[in-house]
């Protein structure tokens, strides 16, 4: 079948077989490999992205189920060097140890926000429960999505997703 | 001119690390893409145990997009039978272990048959095409069983199902006195069997592996922790030559000791790349991961522990059954070992006797799980304490208290042998207790019994130590393992000043890019954002004993620091030759060499371009200050520390909820206070998921039905509490920077901490234990038995 996808703001169009999952599109035909698979019963996460604003499981969706939509991934979120506020806060909030699943974490994160733009602790890890670490107890990952909300002012949870907006400046790199 | 620079070891520096992690720019394993590259799938045996009678692979050969189908009998000649490394007793069985199974299936999961594919849907669709005839041969699951006479074989032709028998005894190697002449004298004797269920490490990112065949050397990339034991053992499995095999481990998605291993699927791709010709891939999906990568725990553990009325413990003797599963894997027979001089933890006991028998069964093959051995220990002699500790009508910290070392008593010889340097038992459990509020919460539990509240309160101890920085090489080799322990590193100067620090160390999560630039930035004195860590390949990281055992910064980070003394060595030689002064007329600091009582100086960087130039150096010397040291530990470190968990158990539905965690962990100097914070925070969750969520599960045919994210069940956020953690610093006297490791303790104490909170909170209603994991229905029938559930008196 024929697709036609934006993904992280450019237009694909690709052949493919019905059966193919959006992240095996992403990864294998796209070369989008900042998203990646951890398990095949949708339980872990680490595959999310947002399909037309809201957080999927890519590992669930077929790639014809995205035709005609906007895809983004977490490769489309630091725009000019400059690291969405969600990517900033994992990093200074020491919330990713092997950092498989802060790709699907982060994406979750700025789905949740946009939701709830100022989540305490308890919404945040509710928030996030369909993602699987291994690695940090949870601990710093729900002190960097709120954070993230701080950093992200009042009502611009929507605002996540429109990073020319952002005040926050933030190098890629160390501290 | 000597500005002094704020040390950088103790700042908490954001990771180098998480620039590629939080933006996707990622090298995982399975994101490569090489030219001709083609794809290989596994089928899996069906069958816990059966002789395969015939395979036929007639249909899936022609499949679309199908270049290769084998088997265990095409490669049988080739294959070799994957390693183990630690022959625990001279007698030790050991089955062969083929990656690809040839005639017989020892566990469900095992390799039986590969197709090599244009793409991997096309080879999983083959897989369904192999039709293989299992004849079906009798499954031996129970390890109690296993080890009775007459029991079925999981291996005929042992003829036992019993792999080795390991014994310790304090008597007989003179480090302590006779167990049952303690036990035959004792006011008081506790016995007690704990159960540690079988556990899956279950790292995030699969295990992944890319094999190319096409160049000068065979390169492997895997997911693995061992890159350089990897490539040891790749050559002597399948002899070829080492020095043909170059193995790189890319940015690894977690390991737990899950990826400590030489692993069938390593082997069989490093084959199907010699088949083909062409590079190959295998990525395994997470079902086979959880029925395939090694398991972790599974062990009865029978305990006596003797003492006087007033507490003193005289004599703990321990029983151990370790299922190793269907094979030995690399290190699978030693797990247990490493818990052998652990069961005596912080206390004094005076005699001591530890036997393990290793056994058999159809299943999954056991090997290293985070903490490998020591988390079993600790539990067992946490748990015990407390059982003690209510027969005897003592507080459980008083009790431990009463025989745990003094501080002023280290260095202290344990009725192992080993020697704890140092330690301060009682500074970490003071402030532990603050931090808890312990009497408080004691006070609460009273209430809430007297007044009958249908949700109970329990305060769960566990007062721990820890053996890290694996290993001695001459212990290691006392105990028959078959490497040694140590590490290398290298140090490499660059001309304008940069430097590039070689490790053997395998980092994956760790954070040792920040960590060892943090290090180097002080002990050279250059900036942290000057130094470029390497690691993980074979080519630039040549000589390694990789990443385990809370080794990397107390064995690796030593061999970086000699290697960077090394430097300034040459360096000196350098300054002194160019500032026309002798060596002993120099100081060094802050990077600068500086004759003393004048402003006469240079710079490292400096004296890195002139020996680049090497226009002028001292005769005889060469150009370069590039170094090299290996490091071998001449003792364990022993962190410790005190956690406390307060349980609220609603004795209407068994429902555990954990209110409140405090730990304060002694881990000896702190390089980064925020690495360590996340090493413990995640050591936590996966204690408190062995204590209340997670448990490997087999039916009665020996399929694994926790083969699923769904079924075994991780922790997720909502499922574990906000941890408070703090520190003691008791520096380790054995190595240069007073550090102890971190990898391990959060999950090592954790466990005991929650499951004695869990029975503390019902002791009153009868419970004397609960089995792992401590589910609602667990806990709702130990309250209903009004009795021990899981635990024999």
């Amino acid at each position: 079948m024929r697709i036609t996808v934006n993904v992280d703001g450019t237009t694909y169009t690709d052949e493919v077989e019905a059966r193919l999952l959006l992240v095996h599109y992403l990864r294998d035909r796209l070369g989008k490999v900042g998203t990646v698979v951890g398990c095949d019963t949708s339980n872990c996460g680490a595959c999310t992205v947002h399909l037309n604003g809201h957080s999927v499981k890519s590992c669930s969706v077929l790639a014809v189920q995205a035709d005609g939509g906007e895809v983004g991934t977490v490769e489309g979120l630091a725009r000019d060097g400059t690291l969405h506020p969600v990517q900033a806060a994992f990093h200074d909030n020491h919330a990713l140890q092997c950092g498989f699943c802060t790709p699907g974490m982060i994406m979750q994160a700025i789905d949740l926000l946009a939701d709830n733009p100022d989540p305490d602790e308890r919404a945040v890890r509710h928030g996030m429960e369909g993602n699987l670490c291994r690695c940090t107890g949870y601990q710093n990952i729900v002190a960097a999505v709120r954070d993230a909300a701080r950093r992200m002012s009042p009502g611009a949870g929507p605002a996540a997703e429109r990073l020319d907006e952002q005040s926050v400046t933030h190098p890629v790199g160390g501290e | 001119m000597t500005a002094t620079i704020e040390p950088e070891i103790g700042k908490s520096r954001r990771r180098k690390e998480d620039a590629r992690l939080i933006t996707g720019r990622t090298r995982w394993t399975d994101n490569l893409t090489l030219p001709g590259m083609v794809h290989l799938a596994i089928l899996r045996s069906t069958a816990a145990h059966a002789r395969i009678a015939a395979i036929d692979t007639s249909a899936a050969r022609t499949m679309p997009g199908v270049l290769d189908v084998f088997t265990g009998a095409d490669i049988a000649a080739s294959q070799g039978s994957l390693p183990c490394a630690w022959p625990i007793t001279p007698d030790m069985k050991a089955p062969p272990a083929p990656s690809l199974a040839v005639d017989t299936v020892n566990f469900a999961g095992e390799a039986v048959a590969v197709v090599v594919a244009r793409s991997a849907y096309e080879a999983d669709d083959a897989l369904q095409a192999i039709d293989v005839d299992y004849a079906d041969l009798p499954v031996v699951l129970d390890m109690a069983a296993a080890v009775a006479e007459g029991a079925e074989l999981t291996h005929p032709d042992l003829g036992t199902n019993v792999s080795a028998v390991w014994t310790f005894d304090s008597a007989a190697a003179g480090t302590g006195q006779d167990v049952d002449a303690a036990i035959a004298d004792a006011e008081v004797v506790v016995r007690r069997t704990f159960r540690q269920q079988r556990l899956i490490p279950a790292f995030m990112e699969p295990r992944s592996v890319v094999v190319d065949p096409t160049g000068a050397q065979i390169t492997m990339w895997s997911a693995t922790q061992i890159p350089h034991i990897l490539r040891l053992m790749l050559a002597m499995t399948l002899g070829v030559p080492e020095h043909k095999v170059r193995v790189i481990a890319p940015d690894v998605g977690g390991g737990f000791g899950g990826k400590l291993q030489v692993t069938p699927e390593e082997v069989i791709a490093f084959l199907a790349a010699q088949r083909m010709g062409r590079p190959v891939k295998y990525t395994e999906s997470r079902t086979e991961s959880l029925q395939a990568a090694h398991h972790g725990r599974d062990q009865i553990q029978q305990l006596t522990i003797a003492a006087r009325r007033d507490g003193t413990v005289t004599g703990l003797k321990v029983e151990l059954l370790a299922d190793m599963g269907a094979y030995l894997r690399l290190v699978t027979p030693g797990v247990p070992i490493l818990g052998a001089f652990m069961f005596n933890s912080i206390y004094k006991f005076p005699a001591y006797r530890f036997v393990c028998t290793n056994v058999f069964t159809n299943k999954t093959p056991t090997d290293a799980y985070r903490g490998a051995g020591r988390p079993e220990a600790t539990f067992a002699i946490e748990r015990i304490m407390d059982e003690l500790a209510a027969e005897l009508d003592i507080e459980p910290m008083a009790l431990r208290e009463r025989n745990w070392i003094k501080h002023e008593e280290f260095p202290f010889t344990t009725v192992c042998g080993l020697t704890y340097d140092s330690g301060n038992y009682e500074a970490a459990t003071a402030r532990a207790k603050e931090l808890f509020d312990y009497d408080g919460l004691r006070a609460e539990q009273l209430r809430r019994r007297e007044s009958g509240d249908p949700v109970q309160l329990g305060l769960g101890i566990s007062t721990f130590t820890e053996m890290c920085g694996l290993a001695p090489s001459r212990v290691l080799g006392s105990l028959s393992y078959g490497a040694g322990g140590w590490e290398s590193a290298s140090i490499r100067m660059l001309p304008t000043g940069k430097v590039e620090v070689v490790t053997g160390s395998s980092a994956h999560g760790q954070g040792h890019e920040t960590a060892w630039s943090q290090i180097v930035a002080d002990r050279l004195g250059i900036p942290f954002e000057d130094i470029e860590v390497i690691h993980g390949d074979t080519q630039s990281s040549p000589k390694g004993m990789d990443t385990y055992g809370s080794r990397s910064l107390t064995v690796g980070a030593m061999a970086v620091v000699a290697a960077a003394d090394k430097v300034i060595g040459k360096a000196k030689m350098v300054a002194a030759h160019l500032l026309e002064c002798a060596e002993d007329d120099l100081e060094f600091g802050n990077g600068r060499f500086t004759v003393k009582g004048t402003d006469t100086a240079t710079t490292i960087q400096d004296t890195a371009l002139a020996v680049f130039a090497a226009h002028n150096l001292p005769d005889g010397m060469e150009p370069t200050l590039d170094s090299e040291a290996t490091y071998d530990p001449e003792n364990f470190s022993f962190p410790h520390g005190t956690h406390l968990c307060a349980a609220e158990v609603d004795t209407e539905t068994g429902r555990v909820s954990l209110r409140s965690y405090v730990c304060v962990d002694d881990i000896g100097a702190v390089v980064n206070p925020l690495i360590v914070d996340g090493q413990v925070h995640g050591g936590l969750a996966q204690g408190i998921a062995q204590a209340l969520y997670e448990e490997a599960i087999h039916d009665e045919s020996g399929t694994l039905t926790t083969a699923s994210l769904a079924d075994y069940t991780l922790p997720g956020a909502a499922d574990l509490p906000h941890f408070t953690t703090d520190r003691t610093e008791t520096r380790s006297t054995t190595n240069a920077l007073g550090v102890k490791g971190v990898g391990e303790a959060g999950t090592i104490a954790s466990t005991p901490a929650v499951v004695n909170a869990v029975v503390d909170a019902v002791r009153h209603l009868g419970v004397t234990d609960v089995e792992m994991p401590c589910t609602p229905m667990r806990v709702w029938q130990a309250i209903q038995a009004g009795n021990q559930s899981g635990a024999a008196k």
